[in-house]
């Protein structure tokens, strides 16, 4: 079988294929047969244990060092054999200790492929300029710095910024953020979403932190020793249903509360809990708290926002209007808020259960610990079953094609 | 010789570095005194030692050497043997110093510094007479022997300046597509410059002390001062050719320091 790679608009930004890296006086190669395909735009996380060849994979790619055998594509063209001086300059690259060059000042390091691309002075300071406001380092004071003047989280951003500077299509991080502490790490991850919102970069992005990966993955690789694919997936796919063993174990214990990082209040089916009006009578109230098996009523205003909840006794031992019976209404979540901060407040509440409000504050309905346990239930099932199909599809093509 | 470098220098710096340190005292006591406190000082020395010698009656011996036609011819011909020696062995020893520090040069490592350590470690009157025996006399066997003396300083701190760059800021600049030239130029050059200029600064002052000795292949400079004063047992000759030699050497490495701060690149 002889397929050239079409040129077709699907074909994938970054292709590899049986990538092999046997570095010499090695019996076992670091990078073994390595087959991924990256769509334009995506970050792709390359996540596994520490020595399972993930750098030498992004050497590899950046042909920093030659393959052993296999070809890699970029953009539908093969660069396995091009200058790797000139393919370099068109794929960013962010290492964990970033390489700043100490004697040149944060504007000039910035420069440093325009001015071997040959823009002239003019463009390059306007491009320096805007790379530093994008990165959040105040152009003004930061262009005329030396890096041993700046932070270690200033000096991502900056490594970032010079990453960027010819606004490559293709950026190669790793472990971009590894040597950072926990809270200027969550913040840099924070930013660098949001950045990746509006340039859209096709990113593979190295780190051994399966919490890492879940957040800034639109996709992750699941790595072993010799950079071997355990599963290739999205996020939600993998948590929910882990190809093997390995990958369970490198997920963790944890995954089910992972997952409810990535769910949705609005994708999960609300239980029914009995609602009545404030302005109900005390005997309409304990009917409907009678017609189901809860503890408690969650009472309306005549906007159909939450306004009380009643338990079964204070409706039956207290006196006075429903309106001030009760608690005030608490464990207000938005559609919009994750499954893991609606279990939160749920965990707070007195009756173990959120309450869900659009943004008029008008009720939609409530989840408790029920609604989570069987969304996650959801979850894994649909993940199994479409893995399970798409292995038929693949399954039938080949058929198909043989 | 293999003794501990000052705690400032870079590890593995040759110890003679300690030396041509010497007068950093005077330069890092900040501001003008500092640039120009020990040229002052040499100046006064100088001026000193001449109004010394001028109220002396001097024998005909003793004017045949100190006056100022042959001060001033000596001191000429001892620059000249230091400045050509330390040229070269910059020409000499930055080179091989980049060859041996690239990846595949592994091998033939050993050997060279074996011999840059043999060039410092024979008397530099030996190598001196034995080329004067096997080759000739004058101002080229003079520079050779003075080259192989102070190749060592150069060499190891080229190696090791380059040595101690960051992996990961070649890594990064590899990385970018920098090619290896482009990173060596920009990147590695520059940033073992510090060590480099140290290392040439040691050579300029161990050459500057030994030209004293070309006098026994007749190759003049201040030695010919010495030596006549030592030969004819004149005290006065002997003195202003020693305390001459000395401020030379001392005002040289003086100036070494300030090129050494000026050279060094900003940022570091
Ligand atoms: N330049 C090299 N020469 C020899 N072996 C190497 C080299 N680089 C990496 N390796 C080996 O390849 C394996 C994978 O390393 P690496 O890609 O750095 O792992 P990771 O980045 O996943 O921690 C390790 O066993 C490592 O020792
Ligand atoms: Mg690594």
């Amino acid at each position: 079988m002889t397929t050239a790679p079409a040129a077709a608009p699907t074909d994938p930004m970054i292709r590899l294929e049986r990538l092999t890296k046997t570095f010499p006086g090695q019996a076992r190669p670091a990078v073994e047969a390595l087959d991924m395909d990256i769509a334009a735009g995506e970050i792709v996380v390359l996540v596994g244990p520490s020595g399972c060849g993930k750098t030498t994979t992004m050497r590899l790619i950046n042909r920093l060092i030659e393959p052993t055998s296999g070809r890699i594509f970029l953009e539908g063209d093969e660069v396995t054999k091009v200058n790797p001086d000139q393919l370099r300059r068109r794929i960013g690259y962010v290492i964990q200790q970033v390489g700043l060059f100490p004697h040149q000042t944060i504007a000039d390091n910035i420069a440093t492929v325009p001015r071997m691309l040959g823009w002239d002075e003019q463009r390059i300071r306007a491009r320096v300029d805007e790379l530093l406001a994008l990165v959040g380092l105040e152009p003004a004071t930061y262009r005329g710095r030396y890096p041993k003047h700046l932070s270690g989280g200033q000096r991502q951003r900056a490594g970032v910024a010079r990453a960027l500077s010819a606004d490559p299509p293709v950026m190669l991080m790793d472990e971009p953020f590894g040597a950072i502490d926990p809270i200027t790490r969550d913040r840099l991850q924070n930013e660098f979403l949001r950045l990746q919102e509006t340039i859209r970069k096709t990113i593979i992005f190295v780190t051994h932190d399966i919490d890492e990966a879940i957040k800034m993955g639109d996709r992750l690789a699941i790595l072993r020793e010799g950079s071997k694919i355990a599963q290739y997936d999205t996020p939600e796919r993998i948590l929910s249903a882990p190809a093997d063993d390995f990958v369970a174990d490198f997920i963790g214990a944890g995954a089910s509360l992972k997952r409810l990082n990535l769910s949705r209040v609005r994708d999960v089916e609300l239980s029914d809990w009995p609602v009545a009006s404030v302005d109900s009578s005390r005997a309409e109230v304990l009917a409907a708290l009678r017609a189901s098996d809860k503890g408690a009523v969650l009472l309306l205003d005549a906007e159909r926002r939450p306004a009380r909840w009643v338990s079964g006794r204070e409706l039956q031992r207290e006196d006075g209007p429903l309106s001030e019976m009760g608690l005030p209404p608490e464990a207000l979540v938005q559609p919009n808020a994750t499954l893991s901060d609606a279990l939160n407040e749920m965990l707070k509440s007195r009756y173990g259960c959120a309450t869900v409000i659009d943004g008029a504050g008008v009720y939609q309905g409530n989840l408790d610990f029920a609604t989570v346990s069987a969304a996650i239930q959801e979850m894994r099932r649909d993940a199994r079953d479409r893995s399970r199909a798409e292995a038929d599809e693949v399954h039938a093509a080949g058929e198909a094609g043989a | 010789m293999v003794l501990a470098g000052p705690p400032e220098d870079q590890g593995g710096v040759d110890a003679l570095s300690l030396v041509a340190g010497g007068t950093d005292i005077f330069r890092r006591s900040r501001g003008v005194l500092g640039l120009v406190g020990l040229p002052i000082a040499l100046a006064a020395a100088v001026a000193v030692l001449f109004l010394w010698v001028g109220n002396k009656q001097l024998d005909s011996i003793e004017q045949r050497r100190v006056n100022p036609e042959f001060i001033t011819n000596a001191l000429a011909e001892h620059m000249a043997l230091a400045f050509t020696s330390t040229i070269l062995v910059i020409l000499i020893a930055v080179p091989l110093g980049i060859i041996l520090t690239r990846p595949g040069a592994r091998a033939v490592m050993p050997p060279v510094i074996t011999l840059a350590n043999m060039g410092q470690a024979v008397p530099s009157i030996g190598v001196l007479v034995l080329l004067a025996l096997v080759w000739d006399i004058g101002f080229w066997p003079a520079i050779v022997a003075l080259v192989a003396y102070a190749i060592l300083p150069v060499l190891r701190n080229t190696m090791v300046g380059l040595q101690q760059v960051d992996a990961s800021v070649i890594e990064a600049g590899r990385g970018m597509g920098m090619t290896k030239g482009a990173v060596l130029r920009e990147i590695e050059l520059p940033l073992a410059v510090p060590v480099i200029l140290a290392g040439v600064r040691t050579a300029l002052v161990i050459n500057v002390g030994t030209a004293t000795l070309a006098t026994f292949v007749n190759a003049g400079g201040l030695g010919d001062i010495i030596n006549g004063g030592l030969v004819a047992n004149k005290q006065t000759v002997i003195v202003v050719g020693s305390v001459l030699t000395a401020a030379v050497a001392m005002f040289i490495d003086h100036l070494g320091g300030i090129a050494e701060s000026r050279l060094s690149p900003k940022g570091l």
